[in-house]
């Protein structure tokens, strides 16, 4: 088994209305420090292989056709054997 | 002509799409399930709004890898008339049938209430029988219709008039360049947030949207009838 | 009965000695009964079974006496209190089917997925009797919107709402939302169903037909909401926040398959009995539905999907998981049935068996876990008549003169406080995140006195309104229930309805306190009467006790939800001022009445004295006329006089249609109490000159008082009395105060 996190947050060069919502939030807290704030989302995906390579192809497959939408958003991810 | 109005789960605005064709165009329409692979019986072809797949992930992003997603391509190729409402907009992004993505409105609220349009483009299909920069009244009801595309792919909008609405006094969502609906460079396909189906009586409070539809069918009787004749 | 295999849980002996019961809302008394009824100890599984069932949400077991008093039969009541929803005869075998239920207090702890799955199950209610639902409302109250808790659950309440609603595609199309100390930390949260049915359709929830298979519907059973029900039936206090586990969480798109492949099945005319799962989730649903046949049921756990591992009985029986509903058809029809849930993506395993011998019987990893009798779960619950008493401030109110104000000058100054109001002020911020729209029948929209929703296909159209103002009922719970039924009917009937029925909500405080007790009398029998007067019956409705924060209870609230037929569409009224010239008349009588007022709250902030008076008999004659006026086709505008009395519903007209008025008054009265007294029976409104003679033929004709009050037209509000100017103010000011008044408290700003 391996599991795969996947983040995907919406391009610096894209308005995150909700990133500024939760920052100006923050600010209003009494959080000074904070600069910057990106929402985005989080996905555990649970795969059914030990190919490592095989995994890291597949996932990307799943974040480049579904997972995120590259005109708005980019993504990364992690994988670890289970 | 003969309309199909596609359903997928969470379509929530089919009926409204199918009794606006029935009572402005009074021509044939269908609804056609989200998993048939066929749409070579359609001259036109309706995607309602509602929340398809619960816009679960992204608004539209599940929906594009329904079966009848393949036959909608190939009839967008074949140069059918393909009109995207709200929903139907946001899946016709995620389908890459037309350029630009959908963002959360700028308030982060839904926002439902009648929004005044300046029609930019009546030159297509879809909006023959308005005037050019006329203004209509056609209502919103979208959390994410805040539509954006890169300064290059704006740049091309423009120059080959595909920009068809524009918010006119108001901005309800942060849209790039007030944009409200768009087409193709073919100018077959159409996506817009406003709902013209939702306009189509005075005691709706608006019956702007009536012209989308008569504009629809007086370009199919024209096609129609120069098929006929050559 | 075999003893649960799992050792988690405590053993029949133990629930009994260390009086487990009482954790679940049980009482000593009740213990011995159940045990009497089993004719042993209960176990684990069974104990919390019964706690469910023998809640206040479930049994009624408090507010049963009250309950007993609403007259729920008329001519074309169909279906009455008891099932799902009631159901009301409208002609041309259809019939609409409306509820209202509360979410108070999972929206106080989590207001997002409180409210929203507070809509989700009204709707179940509505499509479980086979109906399609239309159209939805809310009414709603928050604490001073100045405070930002206050502010977090009144924005989270309103996106649940939005956010279930929006996606499962039915249009939010009115509602109240009000703005009182007494709400803080409870608020309430109602929400009202409205659907449509044909006669042959209605269903019934009722486990038919010894030895029919039993099926459940919708997403796998988690382990949420556990005691919602109990939850629901307890004082809120600073533990609350730690059960928020009892807070289900919903999926409206799950719930739009789930409708769409129950009312398709429903259609296919093979279903014998049909309810949803709401409070105590299985529990609930099956032992009711086992009942009203007379019948017994089985129920194989195992077959019952679950999200989690390792589910005991305990936790799949009173799991409040949502979107699920169960049903009873014949066996031959299975392929039937499962064909129809294929098409939406979903399944329906078979999960029991209706049985002859009356019990509940629980059925897990091949062991009977659980044997109770169905007749003492539904039937045998204790009925308590609680001691009653008239509240001391009651008693001192009554000697009060509230007009011993010092009168107030600047009217103008108090008019635009009025209209900053909350309570008062343009409530866009809220339905603007409503599609108000999806399905195209909304004729008349949200903010006006009722919301109006055509019938496709007809020349009718369904008028729905929510209303309750819980100060008049604070101040006298008998004449407050009664104006709530009164208000309600006056709105219907101003957007050209004929009320029909009510459906009601009682939100009150905690009946073991004898004060509230006695609120609850009172109120019931205000709302009883008006219902006799004005003949709508109570054909459903929903109790919600309990409602109380730090500072005591809440203002009782007795929430009435309304329909009314407009018999011909032409016939649809809405409060806005039309054409400049049209003349303005006020119906009704002005008396000094400023106690539980608007103006009492925001300009002496406070809430005391008596309430308005209200005479049914006249507030049945001035409906008759306004209705058969409105059906003449005489009238162009009709408004409510309600909260903020005559200046306010002036000035509302006047907003809403972006047009002055020049307004005369005659009256021996203060001018601030002239203009802001809340007077009952009052209606503004507006005709063409060329209807005037008619008009003033036909209602010197009736028994109504009426005052010829002046013209619509031009850009300013100008009110004269006794030739005197006492408010002049522009339409453009006053909306803007009205319009900006929610959204700038919702920006931090201050007011």
């Amino acid at each position: 088994m391996i599991n795969a996190r996947v983040y995907v947050t919406i391009k610096q060069s894209v308005l995150d209305p909700q990133g500024n919502a939760v920052q100006n939030s923050l600010h209003s807290m009494g959080f000074k420090e904070v600069e910057k704030v990106r929402v985005g989302k989080f996905l555990e995906i649970k795969l059914d292989t030990v190919d490592r390579q095989e995994a890291e192809k597949r996932v990307r497959d799943m974040c480049e056709q579904l997972l995120a939408n590259t005109v708005i958003e980019d993504y990364r991810f992690e994988l670890e054997g289970l | 002509m003969h309309v199909a109005v596609l359903v997928f789960p969470g379509s929530n605005c089919d009926v409204d799409c199918y009794k606006a064709v029935e009572q402005t165009m009074e021509q044939p329409v269908s609804y056609v399930w989200h998993d048939k692979d066929d749409l070579t019986a359609y001259d036109g072809i309706i995607i309602p709004g509602g929340f398809s797949y619960g816009d679960y992930l992204r608004s539209g992003s599940i929906a594009r890898f329904a079966p009848v997603m393949s036959a909608l391509v190939k009839a967008a190729e074949e140069g059918k008339w393909i009109l995207g409402i709200c929903n139907g907009f946001q899946i016709l992004l995620e389908a890459g049938l037309l350029p630009g993505a959908m963002l959360k409105n700028e308030n982060l609220k839904f926002q439902c209430f009648q929004s005044t349009l300046t029609v930019e483009n009546n030159q297509t299909v879809f909006t023959s029988d308005y005037e050019h920069q006329e203004k209509i009244t056609i209502p919103i009801a979208h959390g994410e219709g805040n539509y954006y595309c890169d300064p290059q792919t704006l740049a091309q909008l423009e120059q080959h008039n595909q920009i068809v609405f524009r918010y006119a006094d108001h901005n309800p969502n942060g849209s790039v360049d007030h944009i409200a609906g768009i087409c193709n460079k073919q100018g077959n396909v159409l996506g817009m947030m406003p709902h013209p189906e939702r306009a189509i009586h005075d005691w709706l409070g608006s019956a702007d949207g009536r012209r989308m539809f008569t504009s629809i069918l007086k370009a199919w009787r024209e096609h129609h009838d120069t098929v006929i004749n050559s | 009965m075999t003893q649960l295999s799992t050792a988690k849980e405590p053993t029949a002996e133990q629930i009994e000695s260390l009086q487990l019961y009482k954790q679940m809302g049980v009482s000593d008394h009740e213990f011995e009964l159940i045990c009497s009824f089993l004719g042993r100890k209960p176990n684990y599984t069974e104990i919390g079974v019964f706690s469910v069932m023998w809640s206040e949400h479930c049994a009624y077991k408090n507010s049963k006496p009250i309950l007993s008093r609403f007259p729920t039969t008329g001519e074309r009541v169909l279906v009455g209190p008891g099932e799902g929803a009631g159901i009301v005869d409208i002609g041309d075998n259809q019939a609409v089917v409306f509820k209202i239920e509360s979410h108070n207090h999972p929206s106080a702890v989590e207001p997002f997925q409180g409210a929203a799955t507070g809509v989700g199950g009204i709707i179940r209610d509505i499509f479980s009797m086979g109906a399609r639902p239309i159209a939805l409302l809310n009414s709603l109250r928050f604490g001073n919107l100045e405070n930002d808790r206050v502010k977090y659950l009144f924005e989270h309440v309103v996106s649940g709402i939005a956010g279930y609603g929006n996606c499962i595609g039915i249009p939010t199309v009115g509602g109240e939302v009000m703005f009182d100390e007494s709400y803080e930390g409870n608020p309430l949260v109602n929400a009202m169903c409205v659907g449509l049915i044909d006669h042959e359709d209605i269903q019934k929830g009722i486990a038919k037909g010894i030895g029919n298979p039993v099926y459940y519907v919708g997403p796998a059973t988690g382990r949420d909401g556990i005691h919602g029900a109990t939850f629901a039936s307890e004082e809120l206090n600073e533990d609350s926040d730690s059960k928020r586990p009892s807070v289900q969480v919903g999926d409206p798109f799950m719930e739009k398959l789930v409708m769409e492949a129950c009312l398709e099945l429903i259609q296919s005319g093979i279903v014998l009995g049909i309810q949803d799962m709401g409070a105590a989730g299985l529990t609930c649903s099956s032992a009711e539905m086992a009942s009203k046949a007379g019948n017994g049921m089985e129920l194989y756990l195992d077959q019952v999907p679950q999200r989690e591992e390792g589910m005991t009985p305990y936790e799949m029986m009173l799991s409040e998981s949502q979107e699920r509903m169960l049903f009873v058809i014949e066996e031959q029809h299975e392929d039937q049935a499962k064909a129809i849930f294929a098409k939406w993506g979903l399944d329906c395993p078979k999960v029991g068996k209706v049985t002859d011998d009356g019990n509940l019987t629980l059925i897990h990893h091949g062991e009977k876990v659980a044997e109770m009798p169905v007749s003492a779960l539904v039937d045998e619950c204790p009925v308590y008549e609680k001691p009653s008493q008239v509240p001391a401030y009651y008693q001192e109110s009554e000697s009060f003169d509230s007009t011993k104000y010092e009168e107030i000058q600047d009217l103008n100054e108090a008019l635009e406080r009025i209209l900053a109001s909350p309570t008062v002020a343009s409530k866009e911020w809220v339905y603007h995140q409503y599609d108000y729209m999806v399905r195209t029948n909304t004729a008349i929209h949200p903010g006006s006195d009722a919301a109006v929703v055509a019938i496709e296909g007809s020349n009718k159209a369904l008028a729905m309104t929510t209303d309750c103002n819980g100060r008049y009922v604070y101040l006298d719970p008998y004449v407050g229930g009664k104006i709530a039924v009164s208000e309600a009917a006056r709105n219907v009937v101003c957007s050209g309805a004929e009320p029909l029925a009510i459906t009601d909500n009682l939100n009150f405080g905690s009946p073991e306190k004898p004060e509230i007790f006695w609120q609850l009398e009172q109120a019931a029998d205000g709302v009883s009467q008006a219902c006799e007067s004005l003949s709508t019956p109570v054909i459903g409705g929903n109790v919600s006790l309990y409602n109380e924060n730090a500072n005591g209870a809440i203002y009782p609230t007795p929430v009435i939800g309304m329909v009314g037929l407009v018999h011909d569409v032409n016939h649809m009224t809405t409060q806005s001022f039309k054409t400049a010239g049209d003349v303005i008349y006020v119906l009704g009588e002005t008396k000094a009445e400023l106690g539980g007022s608007e103006f009492q709250h925001v300009v002496f902030g406070k809430t005391e004295g008596r309430p308005p008076e209200l005479d049914l008999q006249k507030e049945k004659a001035l409906q008759a006329a306004v209705l058969h006026m409105i059906q003449s086709g005489w009238i162009n505008s009709a408004h409510d006089c309600s909260e903020g009395g005559l200046a306010t519903a002036i000035a509302e007209s006047c907003i809403s249609g972006g047009i002055g008025a020049a307004v005369e008054v005659d009256m021996d009265l203060r001018h601030d109490i002239a203009m802001f007294s809340e007077s009952q029976s009052r209606i503004v409104l507006s005709i063409q000159p060329e209807w005037q003679t008619q008009f003033e033929t036909y209602m010197s004709e009736t028994n109504v008082p009426w005052q010829n009050i002046g013209e619509v037209g031009g850009e300013q509000l100008q009110v004269k009395k006794q030739h005197e100017v006492i408010i002049d103010a522009s339409v453009s000011r006053l909306t803007a105060i009205w319009k900006e008044a929610i959204p700038a408290k919702m920006r931090g700003e201050q007011s």
